[in-house]
């Protein structure tokens, strides 16, 4: 790609300034009324599971796909590393002993193997 | 005490700030990556640094620098970014509950700093979605927490981005934070049912644009949340009667 072909002008500057108040309002939406907006109590009960269910969606596509699409080789480094990072985490729960399991495996796999 | 020291020798805050930094690891790997594309796909470094520290919505900048990098027209770089950050909208109406005795600005500071982690880990400490004493700096550790762990290593990336190479795929090390996360809160038959439900729905709908995929996953891990609690209930009744 063509470095600095964008990052200078004030345009650019003005567009990130627009995304930093999308950041705001986004995540204040329903803090912004003084009044509360009255969703119904089955709602709110159900989205419990909201930000879950968004770690999943986030996830799940990261480990088995390629570009769109579901990956069609066991010669790819992630599933390895997955492996290892959840036996890890059954011996051991936690964050960072999965983590470097996993990457354990998927360092020298995609850097060695090129998987 | 100034009111800054106090609060940091608060023990709920301590305890946001540490039952965050478990997940240190992961989220700086995914700032540091984040920081690397910024500079990578174009931006120069005054703009990357200003998009980390004011924008601070790691997704919502990921889809924002192609658009850019094409010169795409301001709104629909705004349009795409509210898009993406669709599921902040869902988490505000949660938030509204502890926040909502407090005057707007204060709202308003809280809820820019909320962060996804921010709500499952509160979630995890305070499940009854109830106000309790401690939360708000509980709340603000965390926030910290995740502030810092995220942009020190996005502005390293920024500053390093032509040393690091994009082939280690450190991408992946926030991958493998995230899942160890997700395992964690796996308690129950209901929390399993939406992560079975939301993974498989986020790849089905992969080819939905502007990550919307993600918002299918969470109304379908809700729905089926809600059903499988309905059922519950008609099985109870019929207990009931027998």
């Amino acid at each position: 790609m063509n470095i600095a072909n964008i990052g200078n002008g004030w345009e650019t500057a003005l567009t990130i300034a627009g995304l930093a108040l999308v950041s705001l309002v986004t995540r204040c939406f329903f803090l912004i009324p003084e009044r509360e907006v009255p969703l119904p109590e089955w709602l709110k009960r159900g989205l419990k599971v909201a930000p879950l269910a968004a770690l999943t969606a986030v996830v799940v596509p990261e480990i088995v796909m390629t570009q769109g699409h579901l990956i069609q080789t066991w010669h790819d480094a992630r599933l390895p590393a997955v492996a290892a990072a959840t036996l890890y985490y059954l011996w051991r729960p936690g964050v960072l002993g999965p983590l470097l399991a996993g990457l354990a495996f998927f360092l020298p796999l995609r850097l060695l193997l090129g998987w | 005490m100034t009111p800054l020291r106090a609060l940091l020798k608060d023990p709920d805050f301590r305890r946001g700030a540490s039952e965050m930094l478990a997940f240190g690891p992961g989220i700086a790997a995914w700032g540091l990556v984040t920081g690397v594309a910024m500079v990578k796909s174009g931006l120069s470094v005054p703009l990357a640094i200003f998009m980390s520290l004011a924008v601070y919505a790691g997704s919502a900048q990921l889809a924002a620098l192609p658009m850019l990098a094409a010169g795409a027209p301001m709104w629909v770089v705004w349009a795409a970014a509210f898009c993406v950050n669709l599921r902040f909208v869902i988490y505000s109406a949660q938030w509204r509950v502890f926040f909502e005795h407090l005057p707007r600005n204060r709202r308003l500071l809280y809820g820019y700093f909320a962060a996804d982690l921010n709500l499952i880990v509160f979630q995890r400490a305070y499940p009854r979605a109830q106000r309790e004493a401690g939360q708000l700096p509980f709340f603000i550790g965390g926030t910290v927490a995740v502030w810092l762990c995220w942009q020190l290593p996005s502005l390293l990336g920024i500053v390093l981005a032509d040393v690091i190479p994009t082939r280690w795929g450190l991408g992946f090390a926030g991958t493998l934070a995230v899942l160890g996360l997700t395992y964690g809160l796996l308690s129950d038959r209901s929390t399993w049912v939406a992560a079975v439900v939301a993974g498989t729905a986020a790849v089905a709908a992969f080819a939905l644009p502007l990550k919307l995929n993600i918002l299918v996953a969470i109304a379908a891990a809700v729905a089926a949340g809600l059903m499988i609690e309905q059922a519950g209930r008609a099985g109870e009744r019929l207990k009931g009667n027998s």
